[in-house]
């Protein structure tokens, strides 16, 4: 068993409400306290939030750790206690080793200056040395491919450079604990491949990361233990696919309880929960596709009351609501009970990046359900296409190359 | 990547040997004073970045660049003369009149420039103060260094001034720095306060320009200090920048007020405002990520 890195005791932060919401004028202060005295009191002791309430966890050397919660339960605020932007309210940590954080990218850079300057200074506000920068500078700048435009100020940067700059410099620091917050989804896919690879290596490093992410992929794949946070408190700490899995299947059926219009009167039928079949029967690869071969992808529908001349329709997107494919049934008759609805390709050359399933079903009296399938599916699959992004299109399409001289 | 201990750069200069690891205990506030010099001293390369910043930046998109730290002083002292020397025709100690108050002007514009850099600097960095930890105490100590540049620059000009007018340094020109050093510490002293209060209260932004109004009226910039009645003069020597301003006009020309003993008691006000700004710093800095 290796030496633990982070200890935290029962960490609580509480937040005056009304403090950072108010003007911040002296005025409104003095005010007030002249207008009822006694009520500023009260209205602080109403107003206060526990942005987190008793958290104690154990991280030990060269684990990586992934945060997961809904927005707002208090993810970010462990990650500023631990990285001692602010202090906790109650409880205590201990941190055995540098820590460096990366709660946003692009920390301290500045519009005016060259991205050559950007790099030294934000280097230094994320606790990097001179020495350090300078010896990772090349390094920094061919990651970011910006060769050709580091003396260039970054205002005049594109939004992608600007993110690619800012993501090389936060990904060549080297603390011996590094706390990730959301950071990695930057740049065009391809660069977030790179990102991620860049994290993969991190996390392999043998350093002691605590990450928090969105992207439930992204948890799976870089950490090999979670925590799931709610409201302030631990919710389930364990090993990454057990408790990401508890904590997708916690969200999505709360999505589909809160979509407008569905709470209340009960649904002739529903559209549950969708997997991709094959694979391995982990949850970790049922969203996500790693080849562009055979594919089988399964809704579950409930059924509450019987249906006859069902029309059901199926639409793949990418995130840019482009449709990709659609298709649609009609004359389909269901019983009440749960039904799965397979469909299988035989090919399904897909780029990599992220698509979201929408299936719907209708009959005679209209809209039956229409849902945005949760979560979304992430294409791993190798890229078949031109090496240079301007010219990768829709379909990602292997094929072989046969020239042969014909007279 | 590089594993930590093949590292050691970071490791030396931040962590001592790589061998033993810093062990940090993350508390609630303390109500007493915890003053982390060392901290300070190992964030120093953020403090010479920060202050390299601000330099590279404050004359960027102009047209004429540094030479606005030439101008100002220069056009100030100009208008002066004409209304003040010329016209109003107050007494400059022997002096031409553009010499005395060029000789005022340079260190009034540093105190001047740096006192309200220093009072905005926690709010012009609240991005980067609530994403990642330093120690807070450099962002008023980088501003108010970084004036110092813009000084040099100025003082340069004052120096060829004053040659030009036949003035030829004297010995007490070697006593200037710490007529600076006074100055600077003033800046740090009252800015520690107005930084940390502006971080809550933006109404300090109104404010300050004003004090820097009543407090020029106080100083000895356009007028000299011996036309304030004897009487009065204990609580005159009182504000520091008078002992600053006395200081170099007789500094850099040899003639005019050598600091008197007032100077003592403007020293011990100083080090009293720097002691008092780094303990109400220091209070306010644990909840300034939260409330900036």
């Amino acid at each position: 068993m290796t030496a633990v890195a982070i200890q935290a005791d029962g960490l609580s932060k509480c937040y005056q409400r009304g403090m950072a919401q108010t003007s911040g004028l002296l005025r409104d202060t003095i005010a007030n306290a002249f207008r009822s005295p006694f009520r500023l009191f009260q209205r602080n002791r109403k107003e206060t939030f526990w942005a987190l309430n008793g958290v104690s966890l154990e991280v030990r050397e060269g684990e990586v750790l992934g945060l997961v919660g809904r927005n707002g339960s208090g993810k970010t605020t462990l990650l500023k206690i631990l990285s001692r932007i602010t202090r906790p309210t109650e409880g205590w940590a201990e941190i055995h080793g540098r820590v460096g954080s990366l709660l946003e990218v692009g920390t301290g850079f500045h519009p005016e200056l060259t991205g050559r300057e950007n790099a030294f200074l934000s280097g230094a506000i994320l606790g990097m040395t001179k020495q350090e920068i300078a010896r990772k500078f090349d390094e920094i700048v061919a990651f970011a491919e910006l060769e050709k435009f580091i003396d260039t100020a970054v205002k005049h940067y594109s939004s992608g450079m600007y993110v690619r700059l800012a993501f090389a410099v936060a990904a060549h620091l080297e603390p011996e604990i590094l706390l990730v917050d959301e950071v990695l989804a930057v740049g065009d896919i391809r660069f977030q491949k790179k990102c991620l690879g860049k994290m993969g290596d991190v996390a392999r490093s043998g350093r002691t990361v605590i990450f928090v992410s969105h992207q439930l992929n992204q948890i799976r794949r870089l950490c090999n233990r979670a925590v799931w946070i709610d409201a302030g408190t631990v919710s389930q700490v364990g090993s990454t696919p057990e408790v990401v899995g508890a904590y997708e299947a916690a969200m999505s059926s709360n999505d589909r309880q809160t979509e407008p219009g569905r709470s209340g009167a009960k649904q002739t039928a529903q559209f549950l929960s969708w997997k991709i079949v094959g694979g391995e029967e982990e949850s970790d690869s049922l969203h996500r596709l790693d080849s562009v071969g055979q594919t089988t992808v399964s809704f579950l529908l409930q059924v509450n009351s019987s249906i006859q001349h069902g029309q059901h329709g199926i639409a793949l997107f990418d995130l840019d609501r482009r449709l990709m494919w659609a298709y649609s049934t009609d004359g389909l008759s269901f019983d009440p009970g749960i039904h799965q609805l397979a469909y299988t390709f035989p090919f399904l050359p897909l780029c990599p990046k992220s698509y979201n399933w929408q299936v719907s079903l209708w009959d005679d009296t209209g809209n039956v359900d229409l849902w945005e399938a949760l979560p979304e599916m992430l294409v791993v699959a190798p890229n078949y296409q031109h090496a240079k992004d301007e010219w990768n299109g829709v379909l990602n399409l292997p094929c072989t190359l046969d020239i042969k001289r014909k007279g | 990547m590089a594993s930590v201990t093949s590292n050691p750069p970071v490791a030396n200069t931040l962590a001592g040997p790589p061998s033993a690891r810093v062990t940090l205990r993350i508390e609630p506030p303390r109500r007493w004073f915890e003053l982390r010099l060392e901290e300070l001293w190992l964030y120093r390369e953020l403090l010479y970045f920060l202050v390299w910043r601000d330099v590279k930046i404050r004359y960027k998109q102009t047209a004429i660049g540094i030479s606005w730290v030439i101008i100002q002083p220069l056009l100030t002292m100009l208008v002066a003369t004409l209304f003040f020397g010329r016209l109003a025709k107050l007494p400059s100690q022997g002096l031409p009149y553009s010499v005395f108050c060029f000789a005022a002007i340079v260190p009034w514009t540093y105190f001047s420039t740096a006192l309200a850099n220093v009072t905005s600097v926690m709010v012009d960095n609240q991005r980067v103060i609530t994403k990642v930890y330093f120690p807070r105490l450099i962002l008023p100590v980088s501003s108010a260094l970084s004036g110092l540049v813009d000084f040099s620059i100025a003082f340069i000009v004052l120096l060829i001034f004053t040659f030009a007018h036949g003035i030829r340094p004297a010995w007490t020109l070697l006593l200037l720095p710490l007529f600076l050093l006074l100055a600077v510490s003033t800046v740090l002293g009252i800015g520690l306060w107005l930084s940390a209060l502006n971080a809550l209260y933006r109404d300090v932004k109104y404010l300050t320009p004003f004090l820097l109004q009543f407090w020029m009226l106080a100083s000895p910039v356009y007028y000299s200090s011996s036309m304030v009645p004897e009487r009065y003069r204990w609580i005159y020597g009182l504000n520091p920048m008078t002992g600053v301003i006395d200081g170099f006009r007789w500094g850099l020309t040899g003639t005019g007020h050598p600091p008197s003993s007032s100077m003592f008691a403007s020293l011990g006000i100083v080090l009293l405002s720097v002691l008092g700004g780094l303990w109400f710093f220091n209070g306010m800095e644990v909840r300034i990520a939260d409330r900036v």
